[in-house]
């Protein structure tokens, strides 16, 4: 189908002159190349060598890259990996699941389903500093009105420190995340839903199958792709996650380092460290962290399209 | 393509499935919709308690959270427009918003033309390279972006902030608008070539208004991304009369932490604008963020 359009559309066939071409693809690329190409690769290159505060003092070969796995900074690197993948796991169970399940179940609504879906939609668009610091005024201890909520239906033992507590700070942010973030997955798997035709589950159903057996081996089978391209987005999501912690807990990860994730590390490193070899450290942490969650996407999008095309 | 009747089903098997089954569907008819309701209000109540509460005294506020207004007290909005700066972030955030989502859109729709319609050697290369800026977390090309701008005398200042926006959005709108100008029929183009209309004003008169919607879902969905952008002006604004309204809100809670109704009223002013604006354009704004999924 795509090939067919472009023979149609995309042709030598009346081709401006080139001089025409470059005039229109001359300011994007010259933007883009400028403001983000160039600055990924300068981390490249600034991570190779020995910084003295803003000075290159010499090629450095990997010593950047070893620091940054060895001594207390090795030790931060791993919690905030640890974290960030403790994020990426309570998300997949909470967020994607309730987002698969609220799809499912949005489609056979008759009634309020514009609705729901926008109500489910919109704290996505907010700010996550909006919504962390909203989130931080609700779960305030003493002030804030989910313990308030709480006390008044007798539940006085739910009444949480929510933030403050360093074994309730990670599962708290995850919720509030997902609180967040949920119409994401539901509106995605929603129009992956709307191009599987009803019939098909319908004939399971006129054949005896229960609407949990016809969903299981009709309908989620047919989602796997969705499914996959929710997966790494959580994935690059969750593991760039910044802003969010930043206004629940601040750039330390409170309290005591608790939610301390690799993008307040990175920005730590970077922005707010006395060593004078800031410069290089950072930019390795960037480098590391560009390969690593650039190589899991890439890998995993390879993957999800090899057991596609097996599906079909 | 709706739920409507299928006509295909044979009526006693839908009988069988809708009564036969005894109280089962109606019980579980009954805890879906508690369930996809209950949720609604789990969604929506903290954005109406910040309405709420951004209408209160902050003694009330004190006394009990979870109370309603018992007269509107617009003065903290008032409060936080003049004295807390608001008035200030919120021209800031919107000059930049604005300007950058202009720029971005107007460079990539005119690269996406030429590489939807046109087949040229390196065509396919250029497209992936400017696609790629999808996969790609540039946050981490903050360190060198921070010196480059400090050479360019471009750290904190607005229009710095607003160019790494708009280069940030190209990606997004070339991948969306270079689809659109694919599937424009051709025969649009030789109809206006052979009344010897020129390139520049083939592309504005004839090409640009066919892919108006797509350039109504890239824009918005471009706009609500950099009004809610934090790291960038973070790392790359220094004086507060600059700030956008994320930063302005973390400056803001530092200074007036325990001023609970204030911060209400600030977090309302960042939050109405995109509440009115998905209110306005949900159509546009759903299918810029389903736009990963193809149909």
């Amino acid at each position: 189908m795509i090939r067919s359009a472009r023979s149609s559309a995309r042709s030598t066939r009346g081709r401006p002159p080139w001089w025409v071409l470059a005039l229109f693809l001359a300011p994007a690329l010259l933007l883009y190349s400028l403001f983000i190409v160039y600055p990924l690769v300068s981390a490249l290159q600034y991570s190779l060598f020995t910084w003295q505060g803003t000075r290159p003092l010499g090629f450095a070969g990997l010593d950047n890259f070893t620091r940054l796995f060895s001594g207390v900074y090795g030790d931060r690197l791993w919690r905030a990996f640890g974290h960030n993948m403790v994020f990426f796991a309570g998300t997949m169970l909470v967020q994607t699941t309730f987002g698969l399940a609220f799809a499912v179940l949005l489609r056979r609504a008759r009634w309020g389903r514009r609705f729901l879906q926008t109500a489910y939609v919109l704290p996505h668009l907010v700010s996550p500093i909006v919504v962390g610091y909203l989130w931080s005024l609700m779960l305030s201890p003493q002030f804030g009105a989910v313990n308030a909520a709480l006390r008044a239906v007798g539940l006085d033992a739910l009444a949480q420190p929510w933030t403050g507590d360093p074994a309730l700070a990670l599962p708290t942010l995850i919720l509030v995340n997902a609180w967040q973030w949920i119409g994401f997955p539901m509106l995605l798997f929603s129009a992956a839903l709307a191009g599987i035709p009803p019939e098909y589950e319908e004939a399971a159903r006129v054949d005896g199958a229960t609407a949990w057996r016809a969903f299981r081996h009709v309908t989620l089978p047919l989602l796997t792709p969705a499914i996959g391209i929710v997966t790494v987005l959580t994935f690059v999501g969750n593991m760039n996650i910044l802003d969010l912690v930043y206004a629940m807990q601040g750039s330390q990860g409170a309290p005591a380092g608790a939610t301390d994730v690799l993008g307040l590390l990175f920005y730590r490193t970077a922005f707010n460290n006395p060593d004078p070899g800031a410069i290089g450290q950072a930019s390795a942490l960037a480098v590391v962290m560009f390969l690593f969650i650039f190589g899991v996407s890439i890998l995993a999008t390879g993957y999800l399209r090899r057991k596609e095309a097996g599906l079909r | 393509m709706t739920a409507a009747a299928p006509p295909a089903a044979p009526p006693a098997a839908a009988r069988r499935r809708g009564r036969g089954r005894g109280r089962a569907p109606v019980v579980g008819d009954l805890a879906v919709r508690l369930l996809l309701w209950g949720y609604a209000v789990v969604a929506l109540a903290p954005l109406v308690l910040m309405l709420i509460s951004s209408l209160r005294p902050e003694a009330e506020l004190r006394a009990d959270p979870l109370g309603l207004p018992t007269r509107p007290a617009f003065d903290n909005y008032v409060r936080a427009w003049v004295e807390a700066d608001f008035g200030t972030y919120f021209l800031n955030s919107a000059l930049v918003t604005v300007g950058a989502v202009l720029l971005g859109t107007a460079v990539a729709v005119l690269a996406a033309y030429v590489l939807g319609r046109y087949s040229f050697f390196g065509a396919g290369v250029l497209l992936a390279y400017l696609i790629a800026g999808l996969m790609i977390p540039i946050r981490l090309g903050i360190v060198p972006v921070f010196y480059l701008f400090n050479s360019l005398d471009l750290l904190d200042s607005l229009w710095g902030l607003l160019l790494v926006y708009a280069a940030s959005g190209v990606p997004f709108a070339v991948f969306i608008l270079t689809a659109f100008f694919r599937q424009v029929p051709a025969e649009l183009a030789e109809a206006a070539r052979i009344d010897g209309t020129g390139e520049f004003r083939l592309f504005a008169q004839i090409m640009l208004p066919q892919v108006r919607p797509a350039l109504a879902t890239v824009m918005l969905f471009q706009g609500i991304q950099l009004w809610n952008d934090f790291f960038f002006p973070l790392v790359l604004l220094r004086d507060s009369e600059k700030y956008t309204l994320p930063v302005g809100l973390t400056a803001f809670f530092t200074e007036y932490g325990l001023n609970q109704s204030l911060l209400y009223a600030g977090l309302v002013i960042t939050t109405l604008p995109l509440v009115v604006l998905f209110v306005l354009a949900t159509r546009q704004i759903v299918d810029g963020l389903t736009a990963g999924i193809g149909r």
